[in-house]
């Protein structure tokens, strides 16, 4: 099995755009899936502020995107992306949908990490009059961290997963050349390349993901 | 406690929980004063509402009745900042320690400073100094997860009192040790009453804890304040069901008690030194069968009882009760519905 220059070359181009989809677009998720996740904690009934009906209505938002196939969901933002974007083509174009795809994935990881907080320590933090957003700011987002940071692992993997996906319609990157050369032109040997170096980098993100986990972590030594 | 001066005061507080069953009574009709600078017990069997009463003086829980007052405040009607400013005047600590897992020793205890907004480099200092307090200045760049039961609730103890609060609540902060270092955190928590002045409500189960360092004591039961008063009174002369119940509480657990006329002698600390039961047998010739015995050291004073089965003759049991009146000991008769 040798590939052609041209073909490493595009492979290559492909890697590029794949990381540039899913780190772009996780970046611009846990934007804002974190400050979701936060409300979903805070304003759950017994949590630090609650507002039972504001986190009613956002748990429902949130569960209606995370129910809506990726697939569909993408064409059915293709105007959207089209007014963000300018085009509806390409790595760049596949930003909106999977942004609009992942953040409620992420809130939903975020709050399953800040849930996890002992309330032993939040009740702790109260007792010293620590104000809401002290509470947030410094003992829920630090006490957190490990588990955030696992849960980002996961997130990035699930992401790159679905930027894959978006090859089918044009998005490019390393789905797209799966897609277009491994089985419309039937080039097993494109597809197989092209799954194995996703293979790799879903090993190598959730490799370090779990190493910042545990270095980071001090309830463990 | 030479000036008595009232530093918190609860009156006619109630605590109602609304649940899916309707609502559930936690405290009701509460009425306490607690002196500046004695250390004062709560004590009661779980379930009582001691944890709900605890969080009703700092307003972790808000009472649904009635006032607290703090200082001559009622916190109840406060502002929620102006709570939070009165919460930095009253330390906490905790069965669980509830240290942040993440933060080292010297920054757990800076915590309550930072929210308090002092300066890093004074909280530093002031944490320094507190570890030295509580003993573990060479513990301080360690993380929870590496200290001791022991040495967790004396980082606690110095996070709570870091901002020099007035009041240190403890809620069952010594249930989760062994008997030796409960005995090393009371023995703190005397010391941090002692010299830094500041008043202590300790909240447990145990009898032990309030014994070893508490002035007064409030015994709750079933939502309401059993009975008040000094420790050494209580002790040697509960009043209500549920005191007789704690302070009898090992003797129940040791003592077979199916057998008849059982007496508690009280030793209230002026006859420890008198061979009493020794005296009672030589005057009045009748065999004393002794079941349980303790004598605890209660600010200093040996307190104690003794539960005695005296002979089923009961000319022979007058005579030894006779002997008892005679010489001012207090005894009672010990039923079963008592216990």
């Amino acid at each position: 099995m040798t590939f052609s220059p041209q073909v490493i070359e595009m492979i290559k181009t492909g890697i590029g755009e794949t990381l540039f989809m899913v780190f772009a677009s996780t970046i611009i998720s846990y934007l804002i899936g974190i400050p979701l996740g936060i409300i979903l904690v805070v304003t759950e009934k017994g949590g630090i502020r609650p507002i039972p009906a504001l986190q009613k209505v956002l748990g429902i938002v949130i569960n209606l995107l995370r129910s809506v196939p990726f697939l569909i969901l993408l064409i059915m933002v293709l105007p959207i992306t089209r007014k963000i974007v300018g085009t509806t083509l390409g790595a760049k174009a596949v930003v909106p949908p999977l942004v609009i795809a992942a953040a409620p994935y992420i809130a939903r990881m975020v709050e399953s990490s800040f849930k996890e907080v002992d309330a032993g320590v939040i009740e702790a933090a109260k007792s010293m009059g620590a104000s809401t957003f002290q509470i947030i700011w410094k003992v829920l987002l630090p006490e957190a961290k490990p588990s955030l940071l696992v849960g980002a692992a996961i997130s990035t993997t699930t992401i790159l997963g679905y930027s894959a996906m978006a090859g089918a319609v044009g998005g490019g990157g390393l789905g797209g050349i799966a897609i277009n050369y491994g089985y419309y032109r039937y080039q097993t040997d494109m597809m197989f390349l092209t799954v194995a170096i996703l293979v790799i980098i879903v090993q190598i993100i959730q490799e370090i993901g779990m190493k910042l986990a545990r270095v980071s972590d001090k309830r463990i030594r | 406690m030479a000036a008595e001066e009232t530093i918190i005061q609860l009156r006619n507080m109630g605590k109602e929980f609304k649940t899916a069953n309707g609502p559930v009574v936690a405290l009701d009709d509460i009425n306490l004063d607690i002196q500046r600078g004695e250390i004062f017990g709560i004590i009661g069997l779980s379930g009582a509402g001691k944890s709900t009463l605890v969080r009703c003086i700092n307003m972790l829980e808000v009472p649904t009745s009635g006032e607290v007052v703090f200082e001559g405040e009622n916190l109840a009607a406060m502002s929620e900042s102006g709570q939070r400013k009165a919460r930095q005047s009253m330390g906490m600590i905790f069965q669980q320690f509830n240290l942040l897992a993440q933060r080292n020793v010297v920054k757990n205890i800076c915590f309550p400073m930072e929210i308090a907004g002092t300066p890093k480099k004074q909280a530093r200092e002031r944490a320094m100094e507190l570890l030295k307090l509580v003993g573990l200045e060479d513990r301080a760049k360690a993380y929870p997860a590496q200290l001791s039961g022991g040495q967790k609730q004396r980082v606690a103890i110095a996070r709570a009192i870091a901002t020099n609060p007035k009041v240190l609540l403890c809620d069952e902060a010594t249930s989760a040790l062994d008997p030796n270092t409960t005995k090393s955190i009371l023995q703190l928590l005397k010391q941090i009453n002692r010299d830094l002045g500041i008043t202590v409500i300790v909240i447990t189960h145990e009898m032990a804890v309030i014994e070893a360092i508490c002035d007064r004591v409030a015994i709750i039961d079933q939502s309401h304040i059993a009975e008040v008063g000094k420790v050494s009174d209580i002790f040697s002369e509960p009043k209500s069901r549920i005191g007789r119940q704690l302070i009898l509480g090992d003797a129940v657990t040791n003592v077979k008690f199916d057998v008849a006329r059982k007496y508690r002698i009280i030793f209230d600390g002026r006859e420890s030194m008198e061979p009493v039961i020794a005296n009672m047998i030589l005057a009045c010739k009748v065999p004393v069968n002794i079941l349980y015995a303790s004598t605890k050291d209660i600010g200093g004073k040996a307190v104690g009882q003794m539960i005695v089965q005296l002979p089923e003759d009961e000319t022979d049991a007058n005579r030894a009760l006779t002997y008892l009146k005679s010489v001012e000991i207090p005894y009672e008769e010990v039923r079963e519905h008592d216990i």
